[in-house]
């Protein structure tokens, strides 16, 4: 009988903990459920007063423009086809900014860090360089590389290259020096050191900085863009701009928005891949 | 036979912007190759720094460092250092930082790692040798510290603390351990240690500094009898209590001095 009482305590228990369980998950769910609702409420929110304010005359629609009309203008440039080179030019002008500037800003951290002598010689360099608007070597660019695509990806450069290095060299300073002393003590060189310590230990800031450098690498796209290029999605805004057609204007900052994001997006699924290890 | 460790007229001074410290200063010590030497003082008696002068990871002022006969210019194989934490390094999984002196040495073969997973056993981690550090409690990392040093079958081995961040069952427990297998091996020890009970269970010879600057204050050796049994038991031995109050009193009264 004993025994028979003792698994029937441990069968309620096991009811009651699967029952707090359950009610444990609903609650997160209905809580899900009442962010995902509000946040798209905001949204639409958004677009419907923008919208009626245009259409009622109290917002300019020339200025403003309006949904609809938007949309309308987004999905005719699909169809037509006349968005995908401006995209196409504006996300690999990005992309190779983005890749270029990561490793180009980790190679130059390497090099300072290998150097102490070089580190010190450079420093007010990097220091003037980083506190620059780089924006505004532009003009010089253009008229170094032409106005194109090489000019406007080494706008791009100018922005992320500096502060990777700046992020990346501050990582590999900070490895916790006993880690090190780990490897001298087996007699490792400074290869050995870098390989075995410094840069696995660094591998996670030099996976945030992909992050950063998304963002900067879009900065630079747009202004390389107003500045110089005759297509892109920085160009169709200068240029909606110029013939005051404000529908371009806003459906390109949609477009932007949307791509941006979804880069974004694809930089933290790589580092979720890149650190699941650890 | 050649002693493993020569120190001859061993001074050294730290150079900083605001001035230069005299942190050890004409040092002679001989270290017979099988001994286990232990180098207790206060705090700031420079026994870190004379470790790091023998594991050559620091080049002294003054004076000679000689190893097995050679004079010593930076670290080698034949040395193995332990520290006073575990330090594995967290992106490598237990086995992968056990073969690392191994790998950096460019040692690691089939017949080595082995050799290094049959240590991992000896310590009781074999079913842990694909975890990672994170998921090990602190007297496991420790003695896959241990299995890390010895994979390169150092002749000599410098040991940092390496149980002072321990609890004290876990201490006791590997402080057996260690000194069992280095018996075992005939590698010879230099420990480093502020715990003087520690000191005299473990080795044979206690040395004794004191500080500004460092310097040899008293050898005291260790009986037989104490020697012979495993620290654990040779805290009761007849002569430990006496010894340690002999060792206490000279520090107390060099701490009087200074």
């Amino acid at each position: 009988m004993k025994h028979n009482g003792q698994t029937g305590d441990a069968a309620s228990r096991e009811l009651w903990l699967q029952q707090m369980h359950g009610e444990f998950k609903k609650k997160k769910q209905r809580r899900r459920n009442q962010v995902l609702a509000v946040r798209s409420g905001v949204l639409l929110l958004f677009f419907v007063l923008w919208e009626a304010g245009a259409r009622l005359g109290y917002i300019d629609e020339l200025l403003f423009s309006y949904p609809t009309k938007v949309f309308r203008q987004i999905w005719g440039d699909m169809v037509s086809g006349s968005l995908w080179p401006h995209l196409g030019i504006t996300v690999g002008e990005t992309a190779v900014g983005f890749v270029l500037g990561t490793l180009l800003g980790t190679l130059l951290a390497v090099i300072i860090w290998w150097s102490p002598f070089l580190s010190a010689v450079l420093d007010p360099y990097m220091v003037v360089f980083n506190s620059m608007p780089k924006v505004a070597l532009g003009p010089i660019f253009i008229v170094m590389f032409g106005a194109g695509f090489t000019a406007i990806v080494v706008t791009t450069l100018s922005i992320t290259v500096i502060i990777t290095t700046l992020v990346v060299y501050n990582s590999f300073c900070s490895v916790d020096p006993n880690l090190i002393k780990v490897v001298r003590s087996f007699g490792a060189t400074r290869v050995q050191v870098f390989f075995k310590v410094i840069l696995p230990a660094s591998f996670p800031t030099v996976v945030s900085t992909l992050k950063v450098n998304v963002g900067m690498s879009w900065v630079g796209v747009i202004v390389g863009e107003f500045l110089v290029a005759k297509s892109g999605l920085g160009y169709l805004i200068i240029y909606g701009f110029q013939v005051f057609n404000f529908t371009l204007v806003m459906s390109s900052l949609l477009i932007i928005a949307a791509v941006a994001t979804a880069m974004y997006q694809l930089v933290l699924y790589m580092e979720k891949i890149l650190l699941s290890r650890q | 036979m050649l002693p493993v460790v020569q120190l001859k007229g061993v001074t050294h001074a730290y150079l900083g912007d605001l001035e230069a410290s005299l942190a050890v200063e004409d040092l002679n010590l001989t270290v017979e190759k099988g001994e286990f030497v232990s180098l207790v003082g206060p705090s700031g008696c420079g026994k870190t720094t004379i470790l790091s002068i023998i594991a050559g990871l620091l080049q002294p002022s003054r004076g000679e460092v000689v190893i097995n006969g050679r004079p010593m210019n930076g670290p080698s194989p034949e040395v193995g250092y332990m520290l006073q934490q575990d330090y594995l390094f967290p992106w490598r999984s237990i086995l992968d930082n056990a073969v690392l002196g191994l790998e950096l040495t460019g040692c690691l073969n089939d017949d080595t790692k082995k050799k290094t997973l049959e240590l991992l056993q000896d310590m009781g981690l074999k079913d842990k040798a694909q975890a990672y550090p994170a998921q090990l409690s602190g007297g496991m990392r420790q003695r896959v510290a241990l299995v890390r040093t010895l994979a390169t079958d150092p002749g000599l081995l410098l040991l940092d603390e390496p149980f002072s961040a321990l609890d004290y069952q876990i201490k006791l427990q590997l402080e057996d351990l260690v000194s069992e297998t280095l018996r075992r091996r005939g590698t010879t020890a230099v420990l480093v240690t502020h715990d003087l009970s520690e000191a005299i269970a473990v080795s044979s010879r206690v040395i004794l500094l004191q500080r500004n600057p460092g310097k040899i204050r008293k050898v005291f050796p260790v009986p037989e009898v104490i020697r012979a049994a495993p620290p654990l038991y040779a805290r009761d031995q007849a002569g430990f209590a006496e010894l340690f109050h002999e060792i206490w009193q000279e520090m107390e009264s060099a701490g009087r001095e200074s």
